[in-house]
């Protein structure tokens, strides 16, 4: 049988930079910043491919919600091995309010439109680290979710998902269609080769609109402050364990 | 040794030819095509300064190429290629196993590594320069080693497939080279032929059929020797003169499998880029096929220097890379090692060499992108610029390296902190692809050529005053200028930004000098000049300077114009370069005027050297007397 995944993937500011606040504290600096694919999508992406290359996958759907620079995060998932992208056009301004429940709205909308058997998320996002668009497009879709997934196997239209969970692993089953989230062990995602890059220009990107899909992006939160965290204070050097203990005391640690 | 010819004033093409490893055309019929191309006039900055013009076409505004689709195309490489090099390659294990690890380079086969420059229908990436440029800066910032391995097999190896290949040879070759399933070489140096390329005794004979040529001969060095499966073999060929019939030794290239009679010593030990493979190949009655001949026979010499010649700005690019890696390195350690209760940034010394080395990368980068970039839009007449941007981004590395060891003090010098290995790997670079010497005679011998014809087209209207009024009293005048001390009216005002206008003026003055020594030293020594490697010397060196001075001066007033971030900082980078460099051509030209101290100098120094030549060595006697 052969199932039609939709992967969502994020632009998120690059992990190897170092993220400064805006001087209004309204936000973090992101002109001029590098941006790439959340990883934690990366291994999303990976982990389609895979199904595709063992022909359970037939059609892989890249999505991305943001300004006109998440057409770049795309490209990047076509050439990784998505067939088509889809970028839900949302205005830089507007982006920064984008939340986990307008994009899992967007998501489960296209998850319908396009007939899609699985939806495919990176576990949270390496710049808001939410951790709730999966679960939250599962619930609107009501579908069945495999969230913080280190294992995916498909037989048939059974999904069976090994998750990460505190002190051990848990194995699930349950029917398609269904949401997974990818756990950090999942997969390591390949490397997008320039020849596969070449390949992707030739792919098609669709373009719509949140009000396209009937999804109202109004934001219900408010930020009011964004600050860095506050500086370390300089520790003292002890000489003995007595001398650690007392200290410990003074503090009141123990 | 180097071969010189002599010749008149007007130093034909031939002297330059026997420059080796350098560039421009070979022979009767290059020569002929390199006086019709000197007919158009060269548009190039570096062959007007010569003649105390202003060229600005190709320098001013500082050329940008990429179209809107070729800028995305590249910069959706550009992050993957990186990632490549941090998580994957290793340059150290390279370096210690004195080859490019297996995974790393099944991985740069898969990127696409190895084919930047092939059309894509033939299975490349089908990059221009300026694309290609981006992207080997990226393996020169992590391992050059790699670099090396990846450039001779496509900016050497295969490039005269590119450049003058069939179709049917591209349409047979270039799809394997560029996946990287056979990997090429490029075989020009001999045991007995260096720097003088034309020397090389490698002999084709021809078969009395004419379907085949056997070759047989030795070449060294080879990067890429050991592992390649295709080479671009230059041999001697005996060709009949079609009118006189008289037979003519000529070098003719050869595309050359890997097949019987081929073979290849074992991988030569290198103080430096240890990663790439280098051997001898020996070629020992090797049957050709003639339909592998590449760029026609008898044309093997101007093969050989354009292959070269279309692949240094790539050295370039890629050094600037390294120079960023080792300010990175040096930044990062001046920011974080205390002594004396300070930050190593805080201290004078540490800042200037910082700056100096953020300078000579700020130089050699502006170099390479718009070379590139004059290459991509079609320029022929880029040889001095390249030989220029070779020989500058070479020492630069070196210096920028050298400095952030310095920096970095014993932390440097262990083999773990990784900076140890850039060094030994850099030193190469200023011998391979004709020795930053070499290329000093050959930049000044080029444009020495030029700057001749000029004058005598001058000296044939001043016999023939009729002949063209015009232009003597023009020149005249701009001479007599020039001689008074005067300006001669030639200005950079319009082409750089206001507020680089001071470091303009200094460029012009460097500029105005070097084109009067230029035209004392022609009418001095005339023909002569080729045995005067000591002045021609010091003519390269200030040509560099002035070449350099014109490109920061470029690239700042553009990031000025366009309002960038950094605009203010390039600036600054701008004046440095510019007051340092126009101190040191006016210093530089003044020992080749008469009482300049440079004759005096110069004699001295033949006489030490003729003395250690006598003594076998050091002469002066032990302060010891024992």
């Amino acid at each position: 049988m052969a199932l039609r995944a939709l992967v969502g993937v994020k632009r998120v500011i690059d992990y190897a930079v170092k993220v400064r606040v805006k001087p209004d504290k309204t936000g973090v600096v992101t002109d001029g910043v590098k941006h790439s694919m959340n990883p934690f999508c990366e291994i999303a992406v990976e982990e389609a491919v895979r199904l595709k290359e063992k022909k359970i996958v037939s059609e892989i759907i890249a999505v991305s919600c943001g300004p006109q620079q998440c057409q770049e995060t795309i490209r990047t998932a076509l050439a990784m091995g998505a067939d088509r992208g889809i970028h839900v056009d949302v205005s830089a301004k507007d982006s920064e309010t984008l939340g986990p429940f307008q994009v899992s709205k967007i998501l489960a909308a296209l998850a319908k439109k396009e007939n899609a058997n699985m939806v495919i998320l990176g576990k949270q996002a390496i710049d808001d680290d939410c951790n709730q668009t999966g679960q939250m497009t599962a619930a609107l879709l009501d579908w069945p979710q495999a969230t913080f997934a280190s294992e995916v196997k498909v037989e048939g239209d059974k999904l069976t998902v090994v998750r990460e969970i505190d002190g051990g692993l848990e194995t699930i089953s349950m029917n398609l269609p269904a949401v997974v989230t990818a756990d950090l062990r999942l997969n390591e995602p390949r490397y997008a080769t320039l020849p596969n890059i070449m390949k992707a220009k030739k792919k098609k990107i669709e373009s719509v609109k949140p009000a396209d899909l009937g999804v109202d992006t109004a934001s219900r939160i408010q930020i009011l402050s964004v600050e860095d965290p506050p500086q370390r204070q300089a520790g003292v050097k002890v000489e003995t364990v007595e001398d650690l203990v007392s200290k410990l005391k003074e503090s009141g640690c123990i | 040794m180097i071969r010189l010819s002599r010749s008149v004033l007007r130093l034909p093409a031939a002297t330059v030819r026997c420059y080796a490893q350098t560039a421009e055309p070979a022979k009767k019929d290059g020569a002929t095509e390199a006086q019709s191309q000197k007919q158009v006039e060269s548009r190039s900055f570096a062959v007007g300064m010569f003649s105390g013009f202003i060229h600005t076409e190709q320098v001013f505004p500082y050329p940008s190429v990429l179209s809107e689709d070729q800028s995305q195309f590249l910069s959706e490489l550009v992050g993957p290629v990186s990632r490549f090099f941090q998580e994957v390659n290793n340059p150290m294990l390279n370096d210690d196993l004195q080859r490019v690890d297996d995974k790393t380079m099944a991985g740069l086969k898969e990127l696409g590594a190895f084919g930047l420059q092939v059309p894509a229908d033939l299975g490349g990436m089908g990059l221009n320069n300026t694309q290609y440029a981006r992207l080997v800066e990226i393996v020169g910032l992590h391992d050059l080693g790699v670099g090396i391995t990846l450039g001779a097999h496509q900016s050497i190896g295969f490039k005269g497939i590119l450049l003058y290949g069939t179709e049917e040879q591209k349409k047979k070759y270039l799809p394997r080279l560029a996946s990287g399933e056979t990997i090429a070489a490029f075989c020009l140096t001999e045991p007995s032929s260096g720097s003088d390329a034309a020397s090389i005794r490698t002999t084709a004979k021809k078969s009395p059929c004419g379907s085949f040529y056997t070759l047989t001969g030795g070449k060294l060095w080879i990067s890429n020797g050991g592992i390649a499966d295709l080479f671009t073999v230059f041999a001697k060929t005996q060709i009949p003169d079609p009118s006189s019939g008289e037979i003519k030794e000529k070098i003719t290239a050869f595309i050359v499998e890997r097949g019987e009679g081929v073979s290849h010593g074992p991988p030569d030990k290198k103080l430096g880029i240890r990663a790439s493979n280098t051997a001898a190949l020996h070629f020992d009655e090797v049957r050709v096929p003639a339909e592998n001949v590449l760029g026609g026979e008898g044309n093997g010499f101007k093969v050989a220097m354009n292959i070269l010649n279309n692949g240094r700005f790539g050295m370039a690019a890629a050094l600037s890379g390294t120079m960023k890696g080792m300010i990175q390195r040096a930044v990062d350690h001046a920011t974080n090692r205390t002594q004396f209760g300070s930050k190593l940034h805080t201290f004078g010394v540490i800042q200037e060499k910082l700056a100096r080395m953020a300078v000579l990368q700020y130089v050699t980068e502006s170099m390479a992108y718009m070379i590139s970039a004059n290459m991509d839009s079609g320029a022929k007449d880029f040889q001095i610029e390249a030989a220029i941007s070779k020989i500058f981004g070479s020492e630069a590395a070196w210096m920028v390296t050298d400095e952030c060891i310095q920096i970095l003090g014993g932390t440097g010098f262990m083999k773990d902190g990784g900076v140890e290995r850039v060094l030994r790997d850099l030193r190469i670079f200023r011998i391979f692809e004709g020795t930053n010497d070499i290329l000093r005679l050959f930049v000044s011998l080029n444009g020495l050529q030029s700057a001749g014809k000029e004058l005598k087209s001058l000296q044939k209207a001043i016999s023939s005053p009729l002949g063209n009024p015009q232009l003597l009293l023009k020149e005249g005048l701009r001479r007599a200028r020039r001689r008074a001390g005067l300006g001669t009216g030639l200005t950079l005002k319009g082409h750089v930004h206001s507020e680089v206008e001071k470091s303009a003026e200094l460029a012009v003055g460097a500029l105005e000098d070097f084109g009067l020594v230029v035209e004392e030293v022609l009418i001095k020594y005339g023909k002569r000049i080729v045995d005067e490697q000591f002045i021609l010397h010091r003519i390269a060196d200030a040509a560099i300077d002035l070449y350099a001075m014109i490109v920061v001066l470029s690239r700042s007033s553009r990031s000025l114009s366009h309002g960038l971030p950094t605009a203010v900082h390039e600036k600054i980078l701008c004046d440095i370069w510019c007051a340092e460099a126009a101190e040191r051509v006016h210093r530089n030209l003044k020992s080749l005027r008469s009482g300049g101290g440079g004759s005096s100098l110069f004699r001295n120094l033949r006489s030490v050297s003729s003395a250690l030549v006598e003594n076998g060595g050091v002469v002066a006697s032990h302060p010891l007397g024992l």
